[in-house]
């Protein structure tokens, strides 16, 4: 059966600590932080900062920089070019999966609780083991398969309203918010592609100058790997570049019937 | 702590068995049926509704007429059809094991056929006029 629960040694059960905020703070935020760490041996728990908002840069990043640096710098989290370009900062903040450096404090009502990406096995605090994610990328060979030989040493051209089909697709930044909050990934995400490895599989089908198309759709045609998709839409709602990767998988199943 | 080790790439248990080239007819014959039981289901409720009433006389005469019998085994067909799709899905959703899986896959093939079975054999008994009173006029 699929696990609806945590195994016994990940169940969050360990004693939490607090940092309070520092002396003379007036405006001040609670985050609610995951903490596990592989070498420790107990269960993850909770741990409580409270900091000064005047003191601190406007997003949920800002904040985690802030303790890590002037609190508590054993908190692990990934982070890099805090502009949401990276992808590397996604958690689960206030129960749904964003980038941290684009989710604003204030737009969380109390307390800020702060998970790894659900479901992901958990390498130390905030940080998931991408392993298995970033194979499922590169088994869909993401890169322009073409047969033709490049023209004259030169580019291949495209035309815009061909460029423009890849609008919607190409930004993203694959940082797995979108698979992580999907039930079917959770469930089946062995074998089932999930929304972001998809909608970058259709990144390619859609572009003009690829000319692996069958090939393509071939690997894709499979009970687990495509039609795991129940079009739940959570992709779509926690995207946090505003994609839809439910439409990017209902036109590969399109693409399907077409050739069926 | 140890961490187990792991003789196959990431690569490799992605690519696991391979595609199973199969889905996209699954995909859509689970809308063609659902598009037949949305047709087939109003116009059993709509018939029912227009009957003057709902005795067992009037039911079996109703029923016993091909216009009606004909859209009801198909009725059938596309219920039990759609059902043993969907479970189907539910199936591959939860139960991870493949011995189980495919243990219950059988089982539910053999429940859709049963009921549909069942359920022809009823139709085509009143409707062939074994069942008493099932004959129009009769």
């Amino acid at each position: 059966m699929a696990t609806f629960t945590l195994p016994a040694n990940s169940r969050v059960t360990g004693q939490g600590k607090s940092y309070p905020a520092p002396a003379g703070a007036k405006r001040t935020k609670t985050f609610r932080i995951y903490r596990w760490s592989p070498d420790s041996g107990e269960n993850p728990r909770y741990d409580r900062y409270t900091i000064d908002l005047d003191d601190c840069g406007p997003m949920v990043l800002d904040a985690l920089i802030k303790i890590k640096g002037e609190v508590d710098s054993t908190l692990t989290f990934r982070r890099s070019c805090r502009e949401g370009i990276c992808g590397s900062c996604a958690m689960n903040i206030d129960g749904a999966n964003t980038l941290a450096c684009t989710k604003a404090i204030e737009d969380v009502k109390g307390e800020v609780r702060i998970t790894p990406l659900p479901h992901m096995e958990v390498v130390k605090d905030l940080v998931p083991d991408m392993t298995h994610f970033y194979a499922q990328y590169a088994s869909i060979k993401p890169w322009l398969q073409t047969a033709t030989p490049t023209p004259n040493l030169k580019e291949r051209l495209q035309a815009p309203e061909d460029r423009a089909k890849l609008d919607g697709l190409y930004e993203c930044i694959l940082c797995a918010c979108c698979s992580t909050s999907c039930p079917s990934y959770w469930w089946n995400g062995d074998r089932f592609l999930g929304p972001a490895i998809l909608l970058q599989a259709y990144r390619w089908l859609a572009d003009s100058r690829d000319e692996a198309t069958g090939e393509r759709l071939d690997a894709l045609e499979d009970p687990f790997r495509l039609y795991r998709c129940h079009t739940i839409m959570n992709c779509a709602t926690v995207c946090p570049k505003g994609l839809n990767p439910a439409k990017a998988i209902a036109e590969i199943k399109k693409m399907m019937l077409e050739r069926a | 702590m140890a961490t187990a080790f792991k003789s196959a790439t990431g690569l490799k248990r992605v690519r696991g068995l391979g595609s199973a080239h199969a889905g996209a007819h699954h995909w859509w014959l689970q809308r063609a049926t659902a598009a037949g039981n949305l047709l087939l289901g109003l116009w059993f409720a709509a018939s029912l509704v227009f009957l003057p009433d709902l005795s067992r006389q009037t039911v079996l005469q109703w029923l016993a007429a091909p216009v009606n019998a004909i859209p009801m085994l198909l009725l059938v067909l596309s219920t039990a059809w759609h059902m043993r799709l969907g479970v189907q899905v539910m199936i591959e959703d939860y139960v991870a094991a493949p011995g189980s899986r495919r243990l219950l896959l059988l089982l539910l093939d053999l429940y859709a056929v049963a009921i549909a079975a069942t359920s022809l054999f009823a139709i085509l008994r009143i409707a062939l006029g074994v069942v008493p009173g099932g004959v129009p006029n009769g």
